[in-house]
């Protein structure tokens, strides 16, 4: 019997079917796996009741569900809900539960840590610890009492979710297939720093919203404040989505952190005016909610008020991303961290 | 899955070890390139680019890319085994992290020391001071050509060896012994997100406006 048995919880149904067969089971009971991964809550083979008890042990064997409870939630007072669940070896990853009216939204990480470090980002400060499976980004909806009610996910926990792309395209195809959680791809975006060649890829295989971390058009100023601007300049981030049929299937939006003195003069509205005209999207104005260390502020109210207003006389649909969950340090990455720096203290 | 960086084959002219699972690895230099620029390099013209700094200079015969193996990685273990005459596939050159004659610190941990390589090899070294950190005393790669043409300008950290003239400890804690920092140069750091925002914070911490600090992460 293996020691380390792989987990069924994360694996597409093809893989499934696979495992099935391998095991000289009938092709059917991959789907009957699937079905119990992803449209129930069981977390053992033992709540599998269409599958004989003489698979329920042969699977036991090998394999083991791989569904993992967070080790920590911390409620704000306006029903944000952080998640926190263990990543191995001391690491932590964060998921955000965002309930707004009839929407339910899920904010997932896709690594342990980030390695693009920018400026603005806690997460970055934790340095990069690994990448998350298919099934690490997914336990994240999976494991959570709120699971059933969540309409939307959203790809903007901890870390690139491009730079682990081969695991969050499998993930987003576990999360809209018909045999997975059939969420509509309407309800999922992605949100990148814009690492090009991997965003092409998404933009080929997934019909998945993207939203792009822009936060200044200039590519002096950009570069400043995300390193990745070095190799893949805004514009050709925005090139690359030019040459797909956005806007009809699918939304494109734009991140656009809001920092006093840095990107909120009426020169950036023009020049975002500028790049953004041909571009089929819209731009999410977002507070900064400073960071240790960081020598950047967020915009004041009546500027933020301002710059949203001048980007909609412009034409260009902006709106403003309420602030959530401030009480219980919902930017993504300060709680981890927090649990991170407790983890080596003790070590 | 196919990332869309254009891959053309070249032919290795040589590839030689220079620590333990660091490589540099040369082919005839087939196009004109800033230093401090990046490349795509693939097993085939297919794959998965993976982007490494050039390290040679912009007048060279050859491109020099510095490595070294990550086990985990796909391409490294590949490209370590490769000899003289094997076949590689190489994107243009592209990226915005590029030297300047004005002074300028120069910081890098490892194999983030290629950029910084290219623009000496270019002969962008007036008014620079570099800082190289390592685990070890073989990880100062191409210490051979930065020590004799920028002296003391030219500082070593090692976190785990000792030896006479090498600043004992890492990057970050030789910074935060330094009082004065120059607000006026530019900062120019290269090597993994950690030490890239280590670095950063420190300097930040020290004065420097963060408009003067620019950051390449390998990734």
């Amino acid at each position: 019997m293996p020691e380390n048995k792989e987990f069924l919880f994360g694996k597409t149904l093809a893989e499934l079917t696979e495992i099935a067969l391998g095991l000289g089971l009938p092709k059917f009971t991959g789907g009957q796996l699937a079905y119990w991964l992803y449209k129930t809550d069981i977390d053992s083979f033992e709540g599998m009741t269409n599958v004989s008890k003489k698979t329920q042990s042969l699977l036991a064997e090998q394999y083991e569900i791989g569904v993992q409870p967070p080790v920590n939630v911390k409620e704000s007072t306006d029903g944000t809900k952080k998640y926190l669940f263990r990543a191995g070896n001391g690491k932590f990853i964060e998921a955000a539960y965002i309930p707004d009216g009839k929407r339910h939204t899920l904010c997932v990480s896709s690594q342990v840590g980030c390695k693009m470090g920018c400026l603005f980002c806690m997460t970055g400060k934790q340095g990069f610890q690994g990448h998350l499976t298919a099934g690490e980004i997914l336990n994240q909806l999976r494991s959570i009492p709120e699971r059933k009610a969540m309409t939307n996910i959203v790809y903007m926990g901890m870390g690139e979710p491009f730079d682990n792309l081969d695991a969050v395209m499998k993930s987003l195809e576990l999360l809209t297939a018909e045999y997975g959680f059939a969420i509509s791809v309407k309800k999922v975006t992605v949100s990148t720093i814009g690492i090009v060649p991997a965003m092409r890829v998404f933009l080929e295989k997934s019909k998945c919203n993207l939203a792009v971390s822009l936060h200044t058009p200039f590519d002096e100023d950009r570069r400043r404040l995300m390193p990745i601007q070095n190799v893949y300049p805004l514009k050709d981030v925005i090139e690359t989505i030019q040459e797909f049929d956005i806007g009809k299937y699918r939304r494109v939006s734009f991140e656009y952190i809001m920092f006093k003195g840095v990107n909120d003069s009426r020169r950036h509205v023009n020049e975002l005016a500028r790049i953004l005209n041909k571009v089929k999207s819209r731009i999410n104005l977002i507070r900064f909610h400073p960071i240790p260390g960081t020598p950047l502020e967020s915009s004041d109210e009546a500027t933020i008020a301002d710059f949203q207003q001048a980007l909609n006389d412009k034409g260009i649909v902006t709106t403003l991303r309420a602030s959530r969950g401030q009480d219980i340090e919902a930017a993504c990455g300060l709680l981890s961290t927090k649990e991170l720096l407790k983890a080596q203290t003790t070590d | 899955m196919k990332r869309k960086l254009n891959l053309n084959k070249v032919k290795v002219s040589r590839q030689v070890q220079i620590a333990p699972g660091v490589f540099v690895l040369s082919f005839p230099r087939p196009w004109d390139f800033t230093a401090g620029q990046v490349l795509g390099i693939g097993a085939h013209a297919t794959d998965e680019a993976r982007l490494y700094s050039i390290a040679s200079g912009e007048l060279d015969e050859e491109v020099d890319v510095l490595f070294n193996i990550n086990p985990d990685g796909k391409l490294t273990p590949w490209l370590a085994k490769i000899v003289t005459g094997d076949n590689i596939w190489v994107s243009e050159p592209f990226g915005s992290f590029t030297g300047t004659a004005e002074p300028a610190w120069w910081i890098a941990s490892g194999t983030g020391i290629a950029p910084f390589s290219a623009m000496l090899r270019t002969g962008l070294i007036a008014g620079k001071k570099l800082i190289h950190g390592g685990r070890s005393l073989d990880s100062f790669y191409f210490h051979e050509k930065f020590k004799p043409l920028l002296g003391d300008n030219y500082v070593r950290c090692c976190s785990r060896d000792s030896a006479p003239g090498i600043y004992d400890g890492r990057i970050t804690k030789y910074l935060s012994t330094l009082n004065q920092l120059p607000a006026n140069e530019k900062y120019y750091l290269c090597g993994s997100a950690e030490m890239v925002v280590e670095v950063r914070d420190i300097l930040i911490e020290k004065g420097i406006p963060f408009d003067n600090i620019i950051s390449e992460i390998y990734f």
